[in-house]
């Protein structure tokens, strides 16, 4: 391995095209603000989708102005059927996990801030990373296709479940073409991905500048370093999966469909597969991709926290460390999401321990986090506030984890809110937090305008508010044993809960209008805001050395070279700043707060 | 800012614990003889993701609340123990946490998946099919015929697809609609899915195993309360997944042998 940058000073020419600049552009940060962009789209499209869901389990009855014009079969007089509620629901789901919480902390803030964290102009591969954000709006744009099929949107959750989501037409609306637009859509999705880690990988190992070693890598830098390991193989798992499923569609293998199965008292043609094989390798992908959605979020948490403590973290090697094992741990642990599937019950106890270790590195990251908010000098600001609220939000996902790590209690607890209620607070809102606390942190640099933060602090507020107010019920209704997937609440026990639902569908109508603030600020402030210095955070690291927005070539054609780990705050130096940027030869004095 | 943050961090974390300790929403009571140990499994479990919840979100509160806005004063100041007495308060509470739950848990899951069904349990058979589930009695002969999926015909009511001309076991079969069991008798459940993955819930039983097409599953219980009880699906199979139940009656001894008495003279 390459201590140091060998890589030639300018290894692509600027753009001289505007689609060159702007449409197929090899610039990473190009790259990072189309995968931003396509993000924003998506969590759109996902936020409506989740608005429609809220609707109709609130008020089952209820008809939807205009959702008669979306689908005239879908919902007749706008009242939703109950099978395109379970299409809407899949295609929330799968939006928001592959096409927002994947995109927008890894691949987005990824693409901008890894190459210029490391010291390099732009990644090994810069054609592969072109093709990497095309190939993955390519898999947005055949999902999103699934709308304008005639059956639909697939209805099989965004686990797709075989033999439900194999057997084809026959086993309900949108289980035809729908279900194999979802499995091409996600091939081509992993493909994407795939191209994006390699370039990653590459990044971190091989295009280092000068002088930054492994351990002068700012913490968010190794987070998606980590990330892309898991997404390299995670990744390389669903794809195959996807494949082998859309051939049980089109070529009439039975890699997932087994013999003697009967609907509308026709025997289904295949014979020979496994239901389960699905589950294992959906899982097996599954796990970990939970962990590409949120350790992305804590680098960029932890990174934020330092800048705005003025001070390092108590460990970073300890929460590093941690981040590894979660890394590690996720793959070993798949298989707590199907301890009643009917795998052999003994293997439910061989998951379940080390789903309940990883408590251990969540533990250690959490403290680390609280324990050097302890005499810093925190300054609030909305970045800062929205990584506080990660810490919060990350806590209360997390502690839900010790039920659903354990076989006894998941036989409970298993396939009902509460697990909707645990995965939502920690892969959906704490990585949310973390991609509104990068957005607000890194948007000066990469629009060189600054966000106006007094709409940041409102829509902080009312969002960290809101969120509690959606999520944490939905762990009260499974703990009453409210099964989620239900398009209507119509069994005696579950009657009593539709109040909470109709309380929380109030809370996420709310919440999502408030994003609107956001999306205002974000592109208000894209247009018109201030002018941003560079360095309008006083942070370390090397993005902060560059112009807001960086010129095409990052570092002006030079290599930087670098002396300090980014963790240089609360220093004492000769010109009274209370930090030492990581390319500064100046060495702290003696008496910072930090001796 | 600082301050209001902490403050409504605390807000939001006792907010939340109300409904927990007032037990505002509960499942169904237990009417089983393994459920008490689940119960207690989750109440312990409870007890310790709580205070973890509680001591989290309130010392982050705190140091918000102290740290929000400080400037410079002297040395700064560092978490007494610094990292290592974090770190190493992780790895033996948390660990030591972790460990005692995963092993009392074994018990209860092992009472439920380890132990084998009693040689008189009373076998049903369950199938689960979009969108009802069906049982099986054996009648006197105490065996189930075979299932032949080729002759499953909803029209003509042969629902798990039996060939009584011609398998003897299956002739005194007894197919229903409901679930009606003996209270205090062990039930061996033989469950089998005719189409995709269902699940048997049910919450008040403490029971709930996913049907898996291609490979038949046994669970068993014994239910201790005489009443009606709800089975229903939790594993997605299709539109009409949120309306897939049945009902599940517990009955005295006498009542159920009635019961299968005129279940008999009707099929």
């Amino acid at each position: 391995m390459h201590e140091v940058s060998t890589a030639p000073a300018a290894h692509h020419g600027p753009p001289t095209t505007f689609i060159r600049k702007h449409v197929f552009s090899t610039d990473h940060k190009v790259i990072g603000i189309q995968y931003y962009h396509l993000a924003l789209v998506a969590v759109v499209v996902g936020m409506v989708l989740s608005w429609l869901m809220r609707i109709h389990l609130g008020w089952t009855n209820a008809a939807i102005p205009g959702l008669q014009t979306l689908s005239p079969n879908g919902a007749p007089g706008g009242v939703m059927t109950p099978e395109y509620y379970l299409q809407l629901m899949t295609m929330h789901a799968t939006i928001m996990v592959f096409f927002v919480l994947t995109t927008a902390p890894f691949a987005a803030f990824g693409n901008y801030f890894l190459p210029i964290q490391t010291g390099a102009e732009d990644m090994p591969f810069p054609h592969f990373n072109m093709m990497s954000f095309w190939v993955t709006l390519t898999g947005f744009l055949v999902l999103v296709s699934a709308f304008f099929v005639s059956d639909g949107p697939p209805l099989a959750g965004w686990t797709s479940y075989a033999p439900l989501s194999a057997i084809g037409k026959a086993a309900g609306p949108g289980q035809g073409a729908g279900q194999v637009i979802w499995a091409t859509a996600l091939a081509i999705f992993c493909v994407g991905q795939l191209l994006g880690a390699l370039n990653f990988i590459s990044t971190v190992l091989d295009m280092r500048c000068k002088g930054m070693t492994l351990s002068r890598l700012p913490v968010s830098a190794w987070a998606w370093f980590i990330t892309s390991c898991m997404g390299l193989t995670a990744f390389a798992v669903l794809m195959p999966a996807c494949i082998l499923l859309i051939l049980d569609h089109v070529a009439g293998t039975s890699f997932f469909i087994p013999s003697g199965l009967v609907i509308n008292d026709q025997l289904i043609p295949h014979s020979g597969g496994s239901t389960l094989l699905w589950q294992h390798l959906f899982w097996f992908f599954g796990h970990p991709e939970v962990y590409i959605a949120i350790v992305p979020g804590m680098g960029i948490v932890t990174h934020v926290l330092v800048t705005n403590m003025r001070r390092p973290m108590l460990s970073m090697k300890a929460i590093l460390y941690s981040m590894w094992a979660l890394a590690f741990l996720s793959y070993m642990v798949y298989g707590h999401h199907m301890f009643v599937s009917g795998m052999n019950p003994f293997s439910s106890l061989v998951f379940s321990f080390p789903t309940l270790m990883i408590t251990i590195p969540s533990t250690i990251v959490v403290l680390i986090w609280i324990g050097s908010l302890y005499g810093s000098q925190l300054r609030i600001n909305t970045a800062s506030l929205f990584a506080l609220g990660f810490i919060s939000m990350f806590v209360s996902g997390g502690v839900s984890g010790f039920f659903l790590a354990q076989p006894s209690i998941d036989i409970m607890l298993h396939a009902t809110y509460f697990v909707v209620g645990h995965f939502h607070m920690v892969m959906g809102v704490a990585a949310m937090f973390g991609i509104f606390s990068g957005t607000y942190f890194w948007f000066p640099k990469m629009y060189g305008r600054m966000m106006d933060e007094t709409l940041g602090k409102i829509h902080f507020w009312l969002t960290f508010v809101g969120t509690y107010c959606i999520f944490m019920p939905f762990h009260y209704l499974g703990w009453a044993g409210n099964v989620r997937r239900y398009a209507a609440f119509t069994d005696d026990y579950l009657k009593p809960l539709i109040p909470l639902h109709q309380f929380i569908s109030v809370a996420a109508l709310f919440t999502g209008a408030v994003q609107l603030i956001f999306l205002y600020n974000f592109i208000n402030s894209r247009f018109r805001g201030k002018p941003a210095p560079p360095n309008p955070w006083e942070g370390t690291s090397l993005e902060w050395i560059m112009p807001s927005p960086p010129p095409w070539n990052n570092f002006g054609g030079k290599d930087p070279v670098v002396y300090h780990d980014a963790e240089q705050y609360g220093v004492k130096t000769a010109s009274g700043a209370d930090y030492i940027m990581q390319n500064s030869p100046e060495q702290a004095l003696p008496g910072g707060d930090g001796d | 800012m600082g301050k209001f943050l902490a403050v409504t961090i605390i807000v939001i974390a006792i907010a939340s614990a109300i409904p927990v300790v007032m037990h505002t929403w509960e499942p169904p009571a237990d009417i089983s003889t393994h459920g008490h140990l689940i119960d207690s499994q989750r109440d312990d479990t409870m007890i310790e993701a709580g205070v973890s919840f509680l001591a989290a979100q309130i010392l982050l509160a705190i140091f918000i609340w102290q740290f929000a806005g400080s400037k410079r004063e002297g040395k700064r100041k560092t978490f007494p123990g610094g990292a290592k007495g974090l770190v190493g308060a992780a790895l033996v509470l948390v660990g030591a946490e972790v460990l005692a739950l995963g092993a009392f848990g074994t018990k209860a899951w092992a009472t439920v998946y380890f132990t084998p069904p009693k040689a008189d349990a009373m076998p049903i058979q369950v199938q689960a099919g979009q969108f009802a589930f069906y049982f099986r009695y054996p009648g006197p002969d105490g065996k189930f015929g075979p299932i032949h999926p080729e002759m499953i015909n909803e029209g003509t009511q042969n629902l798990f697809g039996l060939d009584p001309e011609h398998d003897v076991e299956s002739r005194d079969d007894i197919v229903t609609a409901e679930m009606a069991i003996p209270v205090n008798k062990e039930i061996h459940l033989l469950m089998h899915a005719k189409d995709v993955s269902h699940s048997f819930y049910v919450p008040a039983l403490r029971v709930h195993q996913d049907f898996v097409p291609g490979l038949d599953l046994s669970l068993h219980f014994t239910a201790t309360q005489i009443g009606k009880y709800e089975i229903v699906c939790s594993q997605l199979c299709g539109l009409g997944h949120y309306n897939m139940r049945a009902y599940l009656e517990v009955m005295s001894q006498a009542d159920f042998d009635d019961w299968q008495k005129k279940q008999a003279a009707a099929q």
